[in-house]
């Protein structure tokens, strides 16, 4: 199974570190990116990624907020939120928005569990 | 400013990415002390003459502030704060040891409290950047200082040039606010810039 990933994050640097991961996991999957919130929401109605990899310090919309409006968008998207802000409130509300939480800097093998979860989860006859 | 010493746009990436990582473990470790949320901005990086640094600073709070700071040195040198208004720093502190602590216990603290908990920020601050350049940096001892922006920078020349980052944190449900800044030595730039082309590398797989 082939899917699209969305990286959003307001650093270049963050979305090629993200990229590079994902490229060495699964270099078939097509990547979109986004530098903000409105241009995720803009790619995600264009383009309806399965996974969104959500930054969650960026000026405007965070993270959080963010993933809760993907979900809206798309009940059915992966969607994980990546931040060194580890915070326990954080990462409650990044679980209440229906988010996994991804510490960064974001290692192959935390990306690796995400994304096998996430196969799964969209095999036909899961639910 | 010669050309040497000015940064890509990526390496300003960089370096605001790494900033990020710094900060948002240290907002981590301080929610943990004082069992609140704690909410960042997204680092500002600029370079500065130290006169306009302190006028940033003066900017953002003219009432008299109280900071903690530490100096670093290695392959990069400089002083990374932790300052806030000294009108909150009473809050700061009922919020890290309790609320049932009389006036007089928490004068009796204040300057114990204060460098603890600016020691613990900012070596988690320094110590993430450190690691995710791969370099080792000496951190000083913690000192308290109580002043306005100018007496932060006591040390050095007004006229030179430095790197200034600061980002601003709130403890919500809490009156305490305050900022994060760092403070780098420029004949420190030109390693810096090579640290951080080596980390873009690691990051992405691509030379920066």
């Amino acid at each position: 199974m082939s899917l699209t990933v969305l990286i959003v994050d307001d650093s270049k640097l963050a979305r090629m570190s993200v990229a590079k991961a994902l490229g060495a996991l699964y270099p078939d999957w097509k990547r979109i990116e986004a530098a903000n919130a409105m241009e995720a929401l803009e790619q995600t109605k264009q383009l309806a990624p399965e996974v969104a990899l959500v930054d969650f310090n960026m000026p405007g919309k965070d993270g959080v907020t963010l993933a809760a409006e993907l979900r809206a968008l798309d009940p059915k998207m992966s969607i994980a939120v990546i931040s060194a802000n580890r915070q326990v409130e954080v990462i409650k509300r990044t679980q209440a928005a229906g988010a996994a939480f991804l510490p960064k800097p974001l290692t192959e093998g935390a990306l690796a569990d995400f994304l096998t979860a996430t196969l799964k989860r969209r095999q036909p006859g899961s639910q | 400013m010669s050309a040497a010493l000015t940064l890509t746009e990526l390496e300003l990436d960089a370096l605001t990415e790494l900033v990020n990582l710094g900060v948002s473990s240290a907002a981590t470790n301080l929610s943990e002390l004082v069992r609140e949320e704690v909410a960042l901005s997204v680092p500002e990086v600029c370079i500065v003459t130290q006169d306009e640094a302190i006028g940033n600073l003066r900017e953002r709070d003219a009432k008299r502030l109280v900071g903690i700071h530490q100096d670093f040195e290695g392959d990069i040198r400089g002083r990374a704060l932790l300052i806030f208004p000294e009108a909150k720093s009473m809050e700061l502190i009922r919020a890290l040891v309790g609320a049932e602590l009389s006036p007089d216990d928490i004068m009796e603290l204040e300057q114990e409290a204060l460098a603890e908990t600016g020691n613990i920020l900012l070596n988690a601050c320094l110590s993430t950047i450190a690691n995710s350049l791969q370099r080792n940096l000496r951190i000083s001892l913690p000192e308290v200082i109580h002043g306005d922006g100018a007496d932060f920078f006591r040390h050095s020349n007004a006229e030179e040039r430095v790197l200034f980052i600061y980002i601003n944190f709130a403890v919500k449900h809490r009156d305490i606010q305050g900022f994060l800044a760092m403070i780098l030595d420029l004949p420190s730039l030109v390693m810096l810039q090579k640290l951080i082309d080596a980390y873009i590398e690691r990051s992405t797989g691509h030379v920066g």
